[in-house]
């Protein structure tokens, strides 16, 4: 039984048959995927075939409308946001979503409220515990913000930081919530070459240190090959291919959905 | 209860109704095409009773029927709507809805408190304006300024509907609301959109102060605050936004407020509110409206 | 450090108190005049209306969410305190043992109040709220007009003058310090990231009802506080005073001062409601002004005129010595100096 564990450990997140319906249309169905521990697996797929979608599902924004979905064995169906994110699951958002008038400093602690546990009474008489508290957070924010290049700019109003900064504080943010999956929605999206690459140091970084896993979307195709494990690709809501970048890149299905039928055809035949 | 008082009150509540109507379409016009409450729309309804108090006499002076004095009170509740959207409302529209919210705020304590140091806090009375017989139907006594008052909102709103779905000016109207942006590509002046969407859910507010006054003949600086928020909750009630939804909102409370009248007289403004507050939290688009969630 | 802090408490302390015993020296040797006792109760006036109003700016300014109802909660605790007051008077409590226990009762049951409209309320966000809010105050004003124990609809009158100025300075300053600490400590954090981005802040772990309804409780709590010491200076109140009207002063106390800032609250509330009250003759046109000046800001400064500024003692003072070179090199080079400003209210 001992060995049974050690050999097959439960997934970080797995999903089984994942979907869900606005009004008549599938806009996911069927989504399965198992994540193990500091894996890093890529979401793709062309514009609308439902990534951030599945993005949505697992962090509770969407209630799936069928199959369901589990962070470490246990079942996350029905739970609201701010309780999977206590469970274990970040996000950082497509367009970014930033406290703005508040400074880089305020924005990660303000994910970590569910690490302190001073009351109200504490927070009006200041007592030991509060200062105590407060100063531990100061502490691991300024350390996460090192964690992504951003010390120096605590307490800079967030929405004043140049836009890659801004998309790294989103993680830094997301890192404070102490989670264990770490989703990635287009991270990499507007930022030039230098930035990108800076920020695949980072997660690299992340992903040894704290050793999470994460799954990433992204539309630039040659970050995805470069840096993930695995890739799952979606079209129209359904998987029409998973696998390691080379297979997926290969795959005719793949070529299809993106570049369309016939040359989805020259590379079967080809193949 | 007996059938004359029932068939009364529903002649009661059809009445008032009617007027919340036509407050109700004027919020709902403005509130579809810039996404905001204009608070001060109630007051319109107060400008308008006002105009109406001044110039019935002039009317009658002059040998004309009392009610011609709804023409002055709709152009002057018209000029006044559209000064409020062009002098507060235009420059905040890009600030945001708490800039906007806020302003509207502003201008219904404006215009309240410049009819208070204009007019006094007094009540005025202000004189018939129709002065039709009461008839006797089958043991109930309707009086037909009531029934009058009822034709004439229905005539409206059927006329405004038309307007709405028929000219070009209607068209633009409630393309505006769908996409801001490809209505100024379709050539469509947006701004002359909202200006004439003040002026005409001011007028309706005039016609409104006409029909409230033959009923209720009574006029004072903040009449327009619960005339105003009644509306509203018809409004949002029949699904803010959509036009025959402020009319089936405006006759529901109408007549929800009559009958709670009759049962429980200090309660009806609390079932009022208490109406719209259930309404919100279970169907916030209301009974016709659709639902709009935000996007992530 | 945490001498640095001490320091920093007892500077403020003493501050206040200067300022107490100022206002304090002036009413007792008779400073103004025959008018002395008339100024005494304008500052007892303004001391009660930045409890409401600072407490209001909780909601608006730290939630971003918009309350027309905050008359409704005051009376909540004007009548609360009244009513408790009166049953215990003549139990032999001291005038401020008795004071506080009724403004204790008004806070708490106007708290109460305030979550259960908000539980259901706050599912809501934006205009819809502010008009539920507004709803819910009109349905507490039809309650109060129609129960027996808060005078029917009439005049409840015969309430215990106990709100003196000193009284009511003092627990101001207890009521703003209390909600100045809530503000600066997670719960504030969390409330101001609500604000900025409710998507964003659940994504973080935020359970945003809870804290939403929390801060609606705290705010209606000290709305409740600020009616208990109205009741008590007033000694006579009626339902209607705290109609849509009364709100909306508040609420515009709130905008003009700094939505955002207690100072801005504090400083607003202040002016705003013993202003009109110094210049009598010019009363009926205090709500004109208010409702110009407040298109006015919206147009030129739509954060309030504080903005999300806070006053420091210990930054004035540490500031006050190198004042006269600030200025001399404002003055040598204007334009170097108004970009550091600019970059200081960011901070």
């Amino acid at each position: 039984m001992a060995e049974k564990t050690t050999e097959k450990k439960v997934p970080i997140l797995k999903a089984q048959n994942l979907g869900i319906q606005f009004g008549g249309l599938k806009a996911v169905d069927n989504f399965n995927i198992e994540i193990g521990e500091s894996e890093l697996v890529g979401l793709i797929g062309p514009n609308g075939a439902g990534k951030t979608t599945v993005f949505n599902l697992i962090t509770g924004v969407y209630k799936p409308t069928e199959g369901s979905f589990y962070l470490c064995g246990e079942r996350m169906n029905g739970k609201k946001t701010h309780q999977i994110v206590h469970a274990g699951i970040a996000r950082t958002f497509q367009n970014i979503r930033l406290f703005k008038k508040m400074t880089v400093l305020d924005n990660v602690k303000a994910a970590m409220t569910e690490h302190l546990t001073y009351g109200l009474p504490q927070a009006i008489f200041r007592t030991p515990k509060f200062w105590k508290e407060e100063a531990a957070i100061t502490q691991r924010a300024m350390e996460l913000l090192d964690v992504v290049h951003l010390s120096g700019k605590e307490n800079l109003e967030a929405d004043n930081l140049p836009y890659g900064q801004q998309r790294r504080l989103e993680i830094a943010r997301a890192l404070a919530t102490d989670m264990k999956l770490l989703l990635l929605d287009e991270p990499a999206a507007g930022m030039n070459p230098t930035e990108t690459e800076e920020l695949l140091e980072i997660i690299d970084y992340i992903r040894d240190t704290f050793r999470i896993s994460v799954l990433l979307i992204e539309h630039d195709m040659s970050l995805v090959m470069k840096i993930c494990e695995r890739i799952q690709v979606l079209d129209f809501g359904t998987t029409i291919a998973s696998g390691t970048p080379a297979e997926v890149a290969n795959n005719p299905r793949v070529i299809e959905a993106y570049l369309g039928k016939a040359a989805g055809k020259k590379v079967a035949n080809d193949a | 209860m007996t059938f004359s008082l029932f068939f009364q009150s529903i002649i009661n509540g059809l009445n008032l109704g009617a007027t919340y109507a036509l407050i109700a379409l004027g919020y709902t016009m403005v509130y579809g095409i810039i996404r905001m409450i204009n608070f001060a729309h109630g007051d319109f309804i107060m400008i308008g009773a006002y105009t109406l108090f001044y110039t019935i006499p002039l009317m009658v002076n002059a040998g004309m029927p009392a009610w011609l004095a709804v023409i002055a009170a709709i152009v002057v509740c018209a000029i006044v709507g559209v000064l409020v959207e062009i002098f507060a409302y235009r420059p905040v529209r890009k600030a945001g809805p708490m800039s906007a919210l806020i302003t509207a705020l502003a201008m219904s304590i404006f215009l309240q408190n410049l009819a208070m140091v204009l007019f006094g806090s007094r009540p005025h009375n202000v004189s018939a304006i129709f002065s039709l017989p009461s008839v006797t139907v089958a043991g109930v006594t309707i009086s037909l300024n009531v029934v009058l008052t009822i034709v004439i909102g229905l005539v409206i709103m059927l006329a405004l509907q038309l307007f709405v779905k028929k000219t070009k000016l209607g068209k633009a109207m409630r393309a505006v609301p769908q996409d801001r942006d490809a209505s100024t590509l379709a050539g469509i002046n947006v701004n002359k959109i909202i200006t004439v969407t003040f002026a005409i859910g001011s007028a309706l507010a005039a016609v409104a102060a006409l029909m409230y006054c033959t009923t209720y003949p009574r006029v004072t600086n903040n009449m327009g605050t619960t005339m105003g928020m009644k509306a509203f909750i018809a409004a949002v009630l029949g699904g803010i936004g959509v036009i025959p939804g402020a009319m089936l909102g405006g006759v529901l409370i109408g007549l929800i407020e009559v009958f709670v009248r009759l049962f429980a007289p200090g309660w009806y403004e609390a079932v009022t509110y208490g109406t719209l507050i259930v309404i919100l939290l279970v169907k916030p688009s209301g009974i016709l409206g659709r639902n709009t969630g935000e996007k992530v | 450090m945490t001498k640095q802090r001490k320091f920093s408490y007892l500077l403020n302390f003493i501050g206040v108190a200067v300022v107490f015993a100022i206002l304090s020296a002036l009413f007792a040797f008779n400073g103004f005049g025959d008018s002395t006792t008339y100024v005494e109760g304008v500052c007892t006036t303004a001391c009660y209306t930045i409890v409401m109003v600072a407490s209001l700016n909780l909601v608006v300014g730290f939630m971003g969410e918009f309350s027309l109802g905050h008359a409704g909660f005051v009376s909540v605790g004007a009548y609360t305190a009244a009513i408790v007051s009166n049953a215990l008077a003549g139990k032999g409590l001291s005038d401020l043992a008795l004071l506080i226990v009724a403004v204790l009762a008004g806070g708490i049951v106007a708290g109460l109040a305030g979550m259960l409209v908000g539980i259901p309320a706050l599912r809501l966000r934006g205009d819809y709220l502010a008009i539920v809010t507004m709803a819910f105050a009109e349905i507490i004003r039809v309650v109060f007009c129609n129960l027996e124990i808060t005078g029917g609809g009439r005049t409840m009158s015969g309430i215990l003058k106990l709100s003196t100025f000193g009284r009511t300075f003092w627990i101001m300053v207890v009521c703003v310090t209390i909600m100045f600490l809530f503000v600066r400590s997670r719960f504030g954090r969390t409330v101001q990231a609500i604000r900025e981005d409710y998507i964003a802040a659940e994504a973080s772990g935020i359970n945003v009802t809870f804290y939403k309804v929390m801060t609606f409780a705290i705010s209606s709590f000290f709305a409740g506080v600020g009616g208990a010491l109205y009741a008590h200076y007033m000694t006579a109140m009626i339902p209607t005073n705290f109609n849509f009207n009364y709100s909306a002063e508040l609420l515009s106390e709130v905008i003009i001062g700094g939505t955002g800032s207690l100072t801005g609250s504090v400083i607003g509330a202040a002016f705003l409601s013993a202003l009109p009250e110094l210049m009598r003759q010019f009363s009926t046109y205090r709500m004109l002004g208010y409702s110009v000046v407040l298109v006015l800001v919206m147009l030129f400064r739509p954060g309030g005129i504080f903005g999300h500024w806070e006053f420091s003692l210990t930054r004035a003072l540490k500031a006050l010595p190198t004042l006269p070179q600030k200025l001399s090199r404002a003055t040598a080079k204007k334009p170097k100096a108004a970009a550091a400003t600019a970059k200081k209210k960011g901070e």
